[in-house]
């Protein structure tokens, strides 16, 4: 990107092409020149720990698949070599591309650089660089990894073996003030060391696992669990413990790490490899973006951002999603996405669908009274498929099998002209079933499906025998036999594509208003996404008024004041004229489907029946009424919220205290709770600031079990700590306790006592107030509005989303979406990401007319049905029911909500349930084809003989 | 489609038609890109199915699962290779075990004809409850499920075979007995109440029992 001009709305972007050397719409990812190319490069994929040749595809899974020439090409270089060019059948190479300049208009912009790791390199850090088996994360990532260098072995850099000891080392850059590294915590780094332990052991179960870490900061969703497994591992040690590399062993190579322990002083302990979990930090050309979109940033080089929408830049109309926001993982990433998604449609909404052709095909034949006619197109795919297998042989013999009345061979099927092909061969050998030799069906199958269609033959009368990734790959040294297995294998489509049916995809109408279930800062946010981009919006709240828990919160750690912004977002709400509010309000039924849903609404005593096509539930959480400590025993005990409160009312009482213990961790991680609250040592850190703010002298105590102060917070805990907020670590076994007492100088106090683990002594600290960090908790409601949308709780009881990182504002069942913390505690910021998030997935739905539902689910033949109800308790989707028949009880498929899984088909006793386009019958066929051709033969005849013998009889 | 969908039938036919091994990929365990996490009934179907081979006298090695992703090549040609050679030490389906071609198909016929029950048993009494391959494989080598597999699975399947024998034609307690590697006690219980329910009969002249 050279240049940006103009405004939100209308921006005129310069973007600079660089050369790939390869013509993109030619190349199929085949990996033919990759072969040939004589010039091995260190793999940038895989750190540099493997060799890949100058012209290669990035990755194994890259989209678009398609490869690209490396500086260090021969031709690029000294214009000697053009193997790639003489190899590639598709004409793809072409080494004289230029760099090409374009200027295209958008109406908003949104930056995604991502981040860079931390390069421990630059300072030698733990010796890495200097010593062989000191790796980084990353290095370790790709070690662990199938499409790795050692294709998934774990080999240790200096002998090629496996480690049995390995040691990680945490906060690798992160958390540090010294130069070089990085004040903030990168908030990633905990649990992907916990998974890459989890993956070692899975390789090895034997090997060793030690990791040094500061705090544990396990504060996402299922985070803490998941720690949990890591821990309870045989062989796995979590040390609390800084460390410094001791010495490399000149023959062995091992390394050894000298480490703290509260028992045993300083030890000194040998590890094979030693894995640096580094931090992330701000994208490298992080000042050139700054110059060219003209945004400002942080003090750590991360996008600035407004915590009232930490989507947004200082420029209106350019977005920032993922962590240039700040260090965030996946499912955070993914969150962030979509919202910044969505904002930008905001701008873009008048536009919708303004470059969108509708695509016409020709009118489907019906081929149902047909004999089954079946086409078979085999395919080279270059040389990939034919240098392995005899193609014009398969050819061949494709045309002796059943059905089959026109076969032929391909250079590419999957090359525009080959498509055209395929139509007009079908048209002319009047074909109603087509089979294709080629690639896996994952990524090609919509194509051909796409030319079945504009041959005017219904789509599902297609079956892909994959002949590529099933067998001339894996068998490029054995070509007969890879040639008797492609047999095999296109056998077993034709088999089964004589069973194949014509289906039907459904367009359901969608209902374009949205419904909003519950009215905080994450569901007005939503609401407002939606309706600001042309959508009725019902939003519906329990209470008398809008605003939710935030009505209780004043300040936040990023200095945001809450109430004003509260306020005004209700204004907000109100003036829109899209967006119909319901108070006092309780959901009493909901029904139907994903575009067409009907729910009962009971609102200050009036009930309707509001039509929409989405559901968005925000119905947010609650906080925990502590039963330890005091609470509620003694007026001086109070929750992290009850004191924010107070500060925002100016309690005096509060304000001028001597001293004020806080504890966390209440209510949560521990066996009834088995989570992180991850809100409280933010919340914590933010009160304890403001007292000392307020009254420098006042003593506050900090009794923590991890800080989980992630991200740019953890300047804030350093700031705590520097203006004499002390931080005392207690253990879940030995908790503080607490009891009303009187301290030396005859005040009424709280007494806290604790062990004192650095003194090994009991401490006692004199409160006047105690501040409790009570967890937030799931929502009172969660159970029947989980009910009522058929939406799931994890085990936690927050509300569970379709997929952590695939789908994370979505619920499996089609067209309800989810944001802010019903389904997990969190922070403002990140409540107002997701419900952006969620509107943004929200109208991917609603800004389409229809939707489509796949032809391939399940059907039940009634008379068949025995009502057992196996396919029912099967059914993960609720998408079978009974229904009454004057036959009595069948089950009944709604397809709208079926997803074609066939869980169902399989449990069902009698055959009655069938996922169409996947059959038994079809299956059958296929598995019944597999069996050798000699097999067959010998079969034909037995059977001859028979008749043979029966003819002698006679 | 999901791995859950592949159908106990679908494993029998394979080896009906002579496949000496028959090898199941599913995804990842826990890591469903749905919510229904249908590999597990795929497990469940492996493991229940393994046990009626056992019984049949085939060796269960020749059918084996495993899981893995789409990106996972090298994992899937490491696998694959291995369960070829695994099958290969086997040997040929039957012949290893010493079972003729007949006896074969007459066995794999017997629990075929006995599929619809099977699944009922599955999904009623022969299911893991935790979701994790640890609870899964335990369950099936529990005293538990030997019993449950014994009462409800054992008998139906001798019937079933001594019911598909005398199809064919009509027999002696002492030669279905000897057929089918059972002691004349064992036969005549299972005679009984299949008579009981009416599907055998007794013919006093030949001395045969027949359908």
């Amino acid at each position: 990107m050279d240049e940006v001009k103009g405004e939100a709305g209308n921006f005129r972007v310069r973007l600079r092409k660089k050369p790939r050397y390869i013509r993109e719409d030619k190349c199929t990812g085949c990996g033919i020149c990759t072969e040939y190319c004589p010039v091995e490069i260190p793999d940038p994929f895989n750190q540099d720990i493997s060799t890949n040749k100058a012209v290669h595809v990035y990755f194994a899974q890259a989209i678009p698949l398609i490869a690209y020439i490396d500086d260090s090409c021969l031709y690029l270089k000294e214009k000697k070599c053009h193997m790639c060019a003489a190899v590639c059948k598709n004409d793809a190479i072409d080494l004289l591309q230029t760099e090409e300049e374009e200027e295209i208009k958008v109406g908003s912009i949104l930056l995604s650089p991502g981040y860079e790791t931390f390069d421990p390199e630059v300072r030698g850090d733990y010796g890495y660089g200097r010593i062989q088996n000191v790796l980084t994360s990353m290095d370790y990532e790709r070690l662990l990894c199938a499409t790795g260098p050692y294709e998934g072995e774990v080999l240790r850099p200096s002998d090629k073996k496996h480690p049995k000891r390995i040691a990680w080392i945490q906060c690798v850059g992160s958390r540090q003030v010294q130069e070089g590294g990085n004040s903030y915590c990168s908030s990633v780094c905990c649990t992907y060391t916990q998974k890459q332990v989890l993956l070692t052991k899975d390789h090895n179960a034997e090997t060793e696992c030690t990791i040094f870490h500061n705090d544990v900061r396990s504060y996402g969703k299922d985070f803490e669990t998941y720690f949990q497994k890591a821990d309870s591992l045989p062989g796995v040690r979590f040390i609390r413990s800084y460390v410094s590399i001791g010495r490399e062993d000149p023959e062995t190579r091992s390394v050894s790490i000298k480490y703290a322990t509260t028992d045993e002083g300083v030890k000194e302990e040998e590890f094979d490899l030693v894995v640096l979990s580094v931090g992330l930090d701000s994208p490298k050309n992080v000042k050139e973006l700054q110059k060219t979109y003209n945004i400002e940033l942080n003090e750590h080089d991360f996008c600035k951002i407004d915590s009232r929408n930490p989507m947004r830049t200082n420029r209106p109309g350019i977005f920032v999603s993922g962590a240039f926001q700040g260090p965030m993982d996946i499912p955070e990433s993914v969150i962030t996405a979509s919202g910044a998604g969505s904002q930008c449609a905001e701008y873009l909404d008048h536009r919708r669908w303004k470059l969108a052709r509708e695509r016409v095909y020709p009118e489907e034949r019906d081929v149902s009274k047909e004999e089954p006619r079946i086409g078979v197109f085999v395919c080279h795919c270059g040389a990939n498929i034919g240098r392995v297998v005899d193609v014009p042989g398969l050819v061949e013999y494709s045309k002796s099998l059943p059905n089959v009345v026109h076969a032929q061979e391909q250079l590419f099927s999957c090359a525009t002209n080959s498509a055209d092909e395929i139509t007009e061969m079908a048209k002319e050998k009047g074909l109603n079933r087509v089979v294709l030799g080629a690639c896996s069906p994952r990524t090609l199958e919509p194509l051909f499906r796409d030319t079945l269609r504009e041959a005017g033959i219904n789509q599902y009368y297609l079956d892909m025998a994959n002949i590529r990734e099933h067998d001339s790959w894996v068998h490029s040294k054995e070509p007969e036999e890879a040639t008797e297995k492609a047999k095999d294998i296109v056998r077993m489509s034709v088999a089964r594509a004589k069973h194949l049916k014509p289906l039907q995809e459904i367009d359901l109408p969608v209902n374009k208003t949205a419904l909003v279930v519950g009215g905080g800062i994450g569901g007005m946010t939503c609401a407002l996404s939606i309706a600001d981009q042309g959508h009725e919006v019902y939003l519906v709240e329990k209470e008398a008024d809008l605003g939710g828990m935030a009505r209780r919160l004043h300040t936040t750690l990023e200095g945001l004041d809450v109430q004003p912004m509260v306020k005004d977002l209700v204004q907000q709400v109100y003036k829109h004229p899209s967006i119909q509010v319901s108070h006092a309000a309780t959901i009493e039924d909901v029904s139907g489907y994903v575009g067409n849903f009907a729910t009962t609404v009971n609102s200050e005593g009036r009930t309707k029946k509001i039509k929409h096509g989405a559901a968005i539930l925000a119905i947010g959480a609650q906080e925990y009424r502590p039963e330890e400590y005091l609470y509620g025993q003694d007026e001086r005990v109070l929750t992290h919220l009850e004191v924010g409160e107070r500060i925002a009312a100016g309690d005096e009482d509060l304000l001028k205290a001597q001293s004020l213990v806080m504890i966390q961790c209440v209510g949560c991680r521990n066996e009834d709770r088995n989570y992180c609250a991850r809100v409280c040592c933010g919340h914590a850190v933010k009160n304890a600031l403001q007292l000392k703010e307020i009254n420098p002298e006042m003593e506050i105590y900090i009794l923590y079990r991890d800080m989980r102060t992630y991200g740019f917070r953890e300047d804030a805990y350093r700031e705590a700590a520097d203006k004499d907020v002390k931080f005392i670590r207690y253990v879940p076994q030995e908790r503080p306790e607490v009891e009303a007492g009187t301290s030396e100088d005859g005040r009424d106090v709280l007494q806290v006592t604790l062990p004192d683990y650095v003194l090994g002594q009991r401490l006692v600290l004199d409160a006047d107030y105690l501040s409790l960090a009570a967890a937030v908790i799931p929502p009172a409601e969660n159970k029947r509005i989980a009910q009522l949308f058929k939406v799931s709780l994890g085990l936690d009881e927050f509300f569970k989303e379709a997929h952590v990182k695939l789908r994370p504002v979505e619920f499996s069942a089609q067209g309800v979406y989810l944001c802010g913390t019903a389904h997990y505690p969190k922070h403002i910021p990140e409540t107002i990401n997701q419900a952006h998030g969620a509107a943004g997935r929200a109208l991917t739905l609603l800004s389409h007319d229809t939707v489509t539902v796949s032809g391939s689910v399940c059907e039940v033949a009634e008379q068949d049905c025995v009502s057992c109800g196996a396919c029912i308790a099967a059914c993960t989707y609720d998408a079978i029911e009974f229904k009454e028949t004057p036959q009595g009880k069948k089950a009944w498929v709604n397809q709208v909500i079926c997803k074609g899984d066939g869980l169902c088909n399989v449990k069902c006793p009698t055959g009655a349930i069938a996922l169409k386009h996947f059959t038994d019958e079809g299956l059958l066929s296929q598995i019944d084809a597999a069996a050798t051709e000699e097999d067959i033969l010998e079969e034909i005849e037995a059977a001859a003989e028979e008749v043979e013998v029966e003819e002698e009889a006679t | 489609m999901c791995s859950g969908r592949v159908d106990l039938r679908f494993v029998l036919r394979a080896f009906l038609k002579g496949m000496d091994g028959v090898f199941i990929g599913g995804c990842h365990l826990n890591e469903c890109n749905y919510i229904t996490h249908g590999n597990f009934d795929a497990l469940n179907m492996v493991l229940l199915c393994k046990k009626i081979m056992e019984r049949i006298g085939l060796n269960p090695e020749r059918l084996r699962i495993e899981f893995m992703s789409g990106g996972e090549g090298h994992l899937f040609a490491e696998v694959v290779n291995s369960f070829g050679k695994k099958v290969k030490e086997v040997g040929p389906l039957g012949q290893s075990e010493g079972l003729d071609k007949k006896t074969l198909q007459f066995r794999l016929e017997a629990v075929n004809q006995l599929v619809p029950y099977l699944k009922l048993v599955e999904s009623q009494r022969m299911k893991a409850s935790t979701k994790s391959e640890e609870a899964y494989r335990s369950f099936f080598s529990s005293e538990e499920v030997d019993r449950i597999f014994d009462e409800l699975v054992g008998d139906k399947l001798a019937i079933s075979q001594i019911l598909l024998l005398l199809r064919e034609q009509p027999q002696s307690t002492g030669a279905i007995s000897k057929q089918l590697g059972m002691t004349p006690s064992e036969v005549s219980k299972y005679i009984k109440s299949s008579s009981r329910q009416g599907l055998v009969r007794y013919d006093m002249d030949s001395k045969c029992y027949s359908i």
